[in-house]
């Protein structure tokens, strides 16, 4: 089911403006701008090495920009006076490779930050985080460690991670490129969901399906920019730039719809 | 008299002096552990100037011989501690000598274990809002503690021996005490045996309680399989 339109433009939570970053000889982002409202879902493509990892980790600061702004509302988070520790606890991050904490148990690890970033009682962050396991459908592994759960198991319990901290948005990075086929299907179900339930969710990922079903809008990178945004609709039918229907037609055929 | 019964009559005299050995090894390694472990951070994760020092520190420790740095802190530090009114005894200044040489060997077990654990764990931790030192509180120490456990043991045995170099400073540990009862008797080869098999009893024992405690603190995924290994061909 189609849900976007019935999403009303809401604040702007994240603005981009003008973030460049540059390793060594290689300029990786030239110069990327975008705005994320509540409650919108966007899904960034492009090729391999064009920046879209870097550009995710360039907003929650992990890589510091070389230039460029970012927003989290009102608050500049590249500004030096802002607590970036405040900023990140805002923003979830869901890794490629999970990284969840090797040493705890999935239920330890998501009421870690709840404990020890927002100084819950171990009580409430322990209720919290059954909530949040509950809400990827792993209450049941509460007590399993990350080696003992399959990949896509670790990436829901990496999701209640980011979503115990009640982010203001959550960055996907390539959340379903590690697993085994059979399993990015569970992943990408809670991430359907919490998209319909109104996250705003910044989302890098070849999974067309997942784009089509919940994307206000995809954003084509390419050469460390953004060479075309806007409805999954519109850039498949009617891409503006050549470049960006090769491109959608070779991962649609790669990754299927 | 045969060996045992010669055994039994001295060894009320050095089990007193296995204390001193104990208390001794405790104290040092615990220093140590504790130094070692602010070296170690301060080496991976400290601003140039701090990790120049914490490697020169190591650099140094780890450079010279014990025995000096022993005789350093015995004979070179109680007169300026006593110009500021401070006067330390020798089990003190043996302890400190000695600790101080055990942070520099545990510093780089540390380094090894922090620095093994992948980048993506103190990514994750720093994403959800941890600062930096929390993140090394709550993920990478006990992550490396576990790691470190076998390598470090190797430090505590060293240390429990090593410890009979305090017998220099004047110190009565076992090693001492051995020495002195055997020059006053005909057996020196029986006295020094009696003291190896007490120094080995403790190795042993310590060894045995690491390796309870890494069974103990074992998580799925996380370092060795201890002796659960599957072997390979």
């Amino acid at each position: 089911m189609d849900t976007r339109q019935h999403h009303n433009l809401g604040d702007v939570v994240l603005r981009v403006e003008g973030v460049h970053k540059t390793y060594g000889d290689n300029h990786v982002l030239r110069g990327v701008s975008l705005q994320m409202r509540r409650g919108e879902t966007k899904v960034v493509i492009g090729p391999s090495g064009t920046g879209k990892s870097t550009l995710l980790r360039c907003i929650n600061q992990l890589t510091v920009p070389d230039q460029g702004r970012v927003w989290l509302g009102d608050c500049e988070i590249t500004s030096r006076k802002e607590d970036i520790n405040c900023a990140r606890a805002q923003i979830g991050f869901v890794f490629q490779s999970f990284n969840l904490f090797t040493h705890l148990t999935a239920l330890h690890n998501v009421r870690i930050a709840p404990m020890k970033v927002s100084r819950m009682t171990k009580a409430e962050a322990t209720k919290l985080a059954m909530t949040e396991l509950e809400r990827v459908g792993l209450a049941d592994k509460a007590e399993a460690y990350p080696a003992e759960l399959s990949g896509g198991q670790q990436q829901r319990v990496s999701i209640a991670r980011a979503l115990a901290m009640s982010p203001k948005l959550i960055l996907f990075d390539e959340p379903t490129s590690a697993l085994d086929p059979e399993l990015i299907g569970e992943v990408l179900e809670v991430m359907v969901s919490l998209a319909k339930e109104g996250m705003t969710m910044l989302v890098v990922s070849h999974e067309m399906g997942f784009a089509r079903a919940v994307a206000d809008e995809i954003i084509f990178m390419e050469g460390g920019g953004i060479l075309e945004q806007g409805p999954p609709e519109q850039l498949f039918r009617n891409p503006e730039h050549a470049r960006t229907g090769e491109f959608l037609n070779k991962i649609t055929e790669l990754y299927g719809e | 008299m045969g060996f045992f019964e010669f055994a039994g009559e001295i060894l009320p005299t050095l089990l007193r002096a296995t204390v001193t050995t104990l208390q001794l090894t405790a104290g040092s390694i615990a220093l140590g552990f504790v130094a070692g472990i602010l070296l170690s951070l301060g080496r991976v994760y400290g601003p140039a100037p701090v990790r120049w020092l914490a490697g020169g520190y190591i650099a140094f420790f780890r450079g010279t011989p014990l025995l000096a740095q022993l005789l350093l802190v015995y004979f070179g530090l109680p007169p300026y501690l006593s110009m500021i009114g401070i006067r330390i005894p020798a089990m003190v200044a043996a302890i400190i000598g000695l600790g101080l040489n055990s942070a520099a060997y545990q510093a780089e077990y540390f380094r090894g274990a922090v620095q093994s654990i992948q980048s993506g764990q103190m990514q994750a931790a720093r994403s959800i809002g941890l600062s930096r030192l929390k993140a090394i509180r709550h993920v990478i120490l006990p992550q490396a503690l576990r790691l470190v456990i076998p390598a470090w043991s190797n430090e505590l045995i060293y240390t429990i021996k090593y410890s009979s170099l305090a017998y220099f400073v004047g110190i009565s540990e076992l090693t001492f005490a051995g020495k002195k009862i055997a020059l006053h008797t005909a057996n020196t080869f029986q006295v020094y045996l009696v003291v190896a098999a007490i120094y080995l009893v403790i190795v042993l024992g310590v060894s045995r309680l690491l390796f309870l405690l890494e069974d103990r603190v074992r998580v799925p995924g996380l370092g060795t399989g201890g002796t659960r290994f599957e072997r390979s061909r």
